[in-house]
């Protein structure tokens, strides 16, 4: 209710309201002031129809296509909890999971370490800090099919870059990618080395906000590189470190293009991601109300570890 | 004492300079190869000794890549604008108006931010399909035309800006989209570049989508296009060609890469800062 007197004050009084002919000057006003209440719902009004064609209806239509059965062709039938028990027996999502889950073990550690190491070494004065800046993040934004076809050729058995390089050492050839126990790791590194600018950035941006007295007082106390390291730069960038393992958390869960250029999900499904499993059970086999059910049980599972995170972080800081 | 000061400055070099030759070494190498006559590809050199056209020739007879070229550019700056233009409209009413549900809204957006895409896919996907989009631009475009960060990101920068530079906009008679794309863009141009570059790279290099919604070869994106070239056996498991389609794919974002180096970096890091 105040709100609404503190807003009629708030009309501007500047402008003449012009005299019309026919219409009384009242109803001008009023008009006018209808007008004035409506034009915010009509500037948000494209994000509102965009939420709702877009967000609204299909989270709604994909909970509703958990309990269907349907290939698009045919007419969808209900099949009650069907699909949800199919996903709970479904070995091959599980190893979708897994795999996720083994992608994440290394991309999030050696991408906090590699990003926080690089970002550590540009923080000194150095010269070019603009070139190397640059260098490291051209990966960042070039396509993920570019970087996925180059690490193919890198990474392939016999005449990839990496294993000549190798055995011009004296070393024996590894199987990067047709390895089943080392393939989804080698993907992992590849997507390290894509993203690993970024977050280069975003620590230096984190590193820069350490008042530098801190070192100072540091060093007078005696303390080494390592010691103030480890008591004072850590604990500073906390917050940075989880918003990498954030970030990184999310672009791992929707791991997609890396094996479906690079493997097709092989070697025996061992670089399956669970986001190449959805879109194959949609788009390859046509099994529309299976993958939205494992669309939604994925995206709750990702939200849930998000948020875990979120709170351990608050705790934390 | 300056001995071990150089010493160290030298570590220091060293460690950049290698951690610079693995991020650059492999897309120099990518060029080269591109080049390359079949029986070269795979040294570790960097430039071919008989370079050669091959390649690209051969990979411009087999997929139609200048029109998929033509196609990612007039999708990417369809989707930018769009994006651009709805977020100033959002963003602004969200920053300088009240109204009821202002809050409710903002909650929606923060919401729909961490919402998984999982979920919408194939609904979205079903939607195109029911509003006979599929095989069209619009499916490309639509989908992507209103950017909850991009509307974050004006409000943040609406917010900004003093009250009294509307309402003496207002009191010469300006109307509401006079303010915003008139009065307050020249303020604001620093988010307005951010937005476009990011909302750009992001149309440019998005690939799953493409994938569901097109079919027609004609209508492919690059990025789509090179995909399905790279996996679909068409490339003739030659490797020169398959490299010379990614270079076509990297090279027009490297370059403008290089031109707004910073613009890049600033924007790419504030998609990570703000919270």
């Amino acid at each position: 209710m105040k709100k609404r007197n503190s807003k009629i004050v708030q009309n501007p009084p500047g402008k003449v309201v012009p005299l019309s002919f026919g219409e009384g000057v009242g109803g001008e006003v009023r008009k006018r002031f209808q007008r004035k209440k409506l034009l915010p719902y009509l500037l948000v009004s494209p994000y509102l129809l965009f939420v709702i064609v877009f967000v609204v209806f299909p989270v709604l239509f994909c909970l509703f296509l958990t309990f269907n059965k349907w290939n698009i062709i045919a007419p969808m039938h209900f099949i009650g909890l069907n699909n949800y028990s199919r996903l709970f027996h479904d070995r091959l999502f599980w190893k979708a999971i897994v795999n996720t889950l083994q992608f994440l073990l290394l991309h999030i550690p050696l991408q906090l370490v590699v990003s926080l190491f690089l970002a550590y070494l540009l923080n000194q004065k150095i010269k070019a800090a603009a070139f190397f800046r640059a260098s490291f993040f051209m990966p960042v934004i070039v396509s993920g099919v570019v970087v996925t076809i180059l690490w193919q050729q890198l990474l392939g058995y016999d005449s990839g870059l990496i294993n000549r390089m190798i055995i011009s050492a004296g070393g024996h050839k590894v199987g990067w990618l047709i390895n089943p126990d080392i393939a989804i790791y080698s993907i992992a590194s590849m997507a390290t080395w894509k993203n690993v600018g970024l977050y280069v950035i975003l620590f230096l941006v984190g590193l820069q906000t350490v008042p530098t007295q801190y070192y100072e007082a540091a060093k007078m106390e005696g303390a080494t590189r390592w010691q103030q390291f480890y008591h004072i730069t850590l604990p500073m960038i906390n917050p940075t470190i989880f918003m990498v393992v954030i970030l990184s958390t999310i672009g791992g869960f929707n791991l997609f293009i890396e094996p479906y250029i690079m493997t097709g999900g092989g070697p025996l499904n061992s670089t399956l991601s669970a986001v190449l499993y959805i879109y194959k059970q949609a788009f390859q086999y046509y099994n529309m109300g299976y993958s939205a059910t494992l669309g939604f049980f994925y995206a709750i599972m990702i939200m849930s570890v998000v948020v875990l995170q979120k709170k351990f972080i608050e705790k934390e800081i | 004492m300056r001995k071990k000061i150089s010493l160290k400055k030298v570590l220091l070099y060293t460690a950049l300079s290698i951690a610079a030759i693995t991020f650059i070494y492999p897309f120099l190498w990518m060029i080269g190869a591109s080049f390359a006559p079949m029986q070269e590809i795979g040294t570790m050199t960097l430039w071919p000794s008989h370079p050669t056209w091959g390649n690209f020739k051969s990979m411009v007879d087999k997929i139609p890549i200048w029109r998929s070229l033509f196609n990612s550019l007039l999708v990417a700056v369809f989707t930018t604008s769009l994006v651009i233009v709805t977020g100033s409209v959002v963003g602004y009413a969200l920053a300088k108006m009240h109204f009821k549900g202002k809050q409710l809204i903002f909650y929606i957006i923060v919401f729909t931010m961490s919402l998984p895409f999982q979920v919408t896919l194939i609904p979205n996907y079903i939607t195109m399909v029911n509003l006979r989009l599929v095989d069209t631009f619009y499916a490309l475009i639509i989908p992507f035309a209103v950017s909850a960060f991009a509307i974050l990101m004006f409000r943040q920068a609406f917010q900004g800006l003093p009250q009294a530079l509307i309402d003496a906009a207002r009191m010469d008679g300006c109307n509401e989209t006079g303010i915003i794309f008139r009065i307050l863009w020249p303020n604001i141009k620093p988010t307005i570049v951010t937005v476009a570059i990011l909302s750009f790279i992001g149309s440019w290099n998005e690939v799953l989508w493409p994938l569901i919604v097109v079919r027609n070869e004609k209508l492919m994106t690059m990025p789509q296009l090179v995909t399905l070239f790279a996996t679909g056996g068409r490339a003739d498991s030659q490797l020169g060609v398959k490299i010379a389609a990614a270079v076509v794919l990297a090279l027009p974002v490297m370059i403008a890469f290089l031109f707004f180096q910073k613009h890049f970096i600033q924007s790419m890091a504030s998609t990570g800062l703000k919270d």
